[in-house]
């Protein structure tokens, strides 16, 4: 590939992403300790019955998830910010949206896909039954892209803060609430036998519709934050 | 130029639309308290009582013209935020910002006299019904606006950030109400209706209408009160706001 070309600054960048996570890979496993410690608190507070546990169980591993993503947004530029490479990224000639879209991408690799390998183990603690769990992984799998896009924008408008974290939930709380509604949604209508179908093609529809325009939204936002 | 075009880059300035606001306050609040009596009278004293709810339905008076101000508000503050990222307006800045916080109460007042009504009717302070968790959800929109505003330092840079949240809020705002709406209901459904026949008798009907417009008022007075005041910090250092201060006692 030509150096200079914007599918040549893409995979740059992408490189740069995975080394930089990588090399601080213990900070990487953070989210998905935080997830197994969220999920194994609700036994404590609820009692051990498996029945109890299974009625609420997909419910809880979604919400354990999105907070655990939310809890690592914070960092998408931050390193980035401080080293002055993402104002370089901003002035750069290649589309903005595109290299955003690549930073997503690697932060919903390295974040959200760990998550989502860890999903059947958080399942088992709380007695998910087995034929709900293809659901929830789907539903998963759809959902937290979502929040890589949606949180990116957010994360793109509070970038020039020192404590952004509180703000932060505050403003991708109320943008996230229909990938749960339909994310948990799909997995309660497995397991009450109902079709599931629907909430998981509705969380596609939207998902499409972010990677389109949150890109997009992600670049103007950060043009706003660094002028 | 087009008189029209004139008038809107004339009003676009803040010494002109601080002294038009100026003068347009005190008629908005007196319209807004006028309007507003009116309304209460009707709704509280006159309309009857409902045949099935008694007395406690009246609360609809101050609940549903508070809720579509809410709605009201955050198009308004959205389609200010608009014009501030396009056209780059100082004064559409100010103006989104000034609508925030108004908005905020608007809906936290729509939730407050909701759950009152609820106890009675439903048996229950709060139902995650479809249209009280959009409500609540607006709530927090609202606060993210706010908050992202007072969080940014340098306040035209901050106006720009929150006016861009509002936007991308008013894009996810039908999805939210769609979604909540698949995911239960237990709301009554629409009984006012613009297009179609109301399925509410006239005598019920007129002063809701009135308080429609007198919230209507408030709001616009708030907001221009608001939105003085912020002119008059933004612009400080500017000359107009020191000839207004030297000239005369301050007022407003």
């Amino acid at each position: 590939m030509r150096p200079g070309t914007t599918a040549a600054a893409c995979i740059a960048l992408l490189r740069r992403d995975f080394v930089l996570t990588w090399r601080r890979r213990g900070d990487a496993l953070n989210p998905l300790l935080f997830a197994v410690m969220v999920v194994s608190l609700f036994p404590f507070a609820l009692g051990p019955e498996a029945e109890t546990l299974a009625r609420i169980a997909a419910g809880t591993i979604f919400v354990a998830v999105l907070l655990a993503m939310l809890l690592s947004l914070d960092a998408l530029f931050r390193s980035d910010l401080e080293d002055g490479s993402l104002e370089q990224l901003v002035l750069s000639p290649h589309p903005l949206a595109l290299l955003i879209a690549a930073k997503v991408l690697v932060h919903w690799l390295t974040t959200a896909l760990p998550l989502i390998a860890i999903a059947p183990l958080l399942a088992q603690l709380l007695h998910l039954p087995a034929n709900v769990l293809p659901v929830l992984l789907a539903a998963l799998a759809l959902a937290t892209p979502l929040l890589s896009l949606i949180g990116a924008v957010c994360v793109a408008l509070t970038v020039g803060m020192r404590r952004s974290g509180m703000l932060l939930t505050l403003l991708v709380l109320p943008l996230i609430v229909p990938a749960l509604i339909f994310g948990a949604g799909a997995c309660n209508a497995a397991q009450a036998g109902f079709a599931f179908i629907a909430p998981l093609l509705w969380l596609g529809a939207w998902l499409a519709l972010a990677l389109v325009l949150a890109p997009l939204a992600a670049a103007a936002a950060l043009k706003i934050s660094l002028t | 130029m087009n008189p029209l075009v004139l008038y809107f880059h004339k009003f676009g300035s803040p010494p002109y639309f601080y002294r038009v606001a100026g003068l347009w306050l005190p008629w908005l609040y007196a319209l807004a308290l006028v309007t507003g009596t009116v309304g209460l009278y009707g709704g509280l004293v006159m309309a009857p009582a409902d045949y099935q709810q008694g007395d406690s339905f009246r609360i609809i008076y101050v609940h549903v013209p508070c809720a579509w101000m809410s709605l009201f508000a955050y198009l308004f503050m959205a389609a200010n935020g608009f014009i501030a990222l396009v056209w780059r307006i100082k004064l559409s800045e100010t103006l989104a910002m000034a609508a925030a916080p108004v908005g905020a109460a608007f809906t936290f007042v729509t939730l407050v006299t909701g759950s009152l009504w609820g106890k009675p009717t439903w048996g229950t302070w709060w139902t995650w019904d479809a249209r009280l968790t959009s409500e609540l959800v607006l709530l927090f929109l609202y606060f993210g606006v706010i908050g992202l505003y007072h969080a940014i330092e340098d306040t035209r840079q901050a106006a720009r950030a929150a006016a861009f949240l509002a936007l991308i809020g008013v894009v996810n705002l039908p999805i939210v109400h769609y979604s909540v709406v698949w995911w239960n209901t237990l709301h009554q459904s629409q009984t006012v209706s613009f297009t179609g026949q109301s399925k509410i008798t006239a005598s019920m009907l007129w002063p809701l209408l009135v308080l429609a417009f007198a919230t209507h008022a408030y709001f616009f007075a708030s907001l221009l009160a608001r939105a003085r005041v912020a002119l008059l910090s933004l612009e400080s250092g500017k000359e107009w706001v020191r000839g207004l201060l030297t000239s005369e006692p301050a007022h407003g």
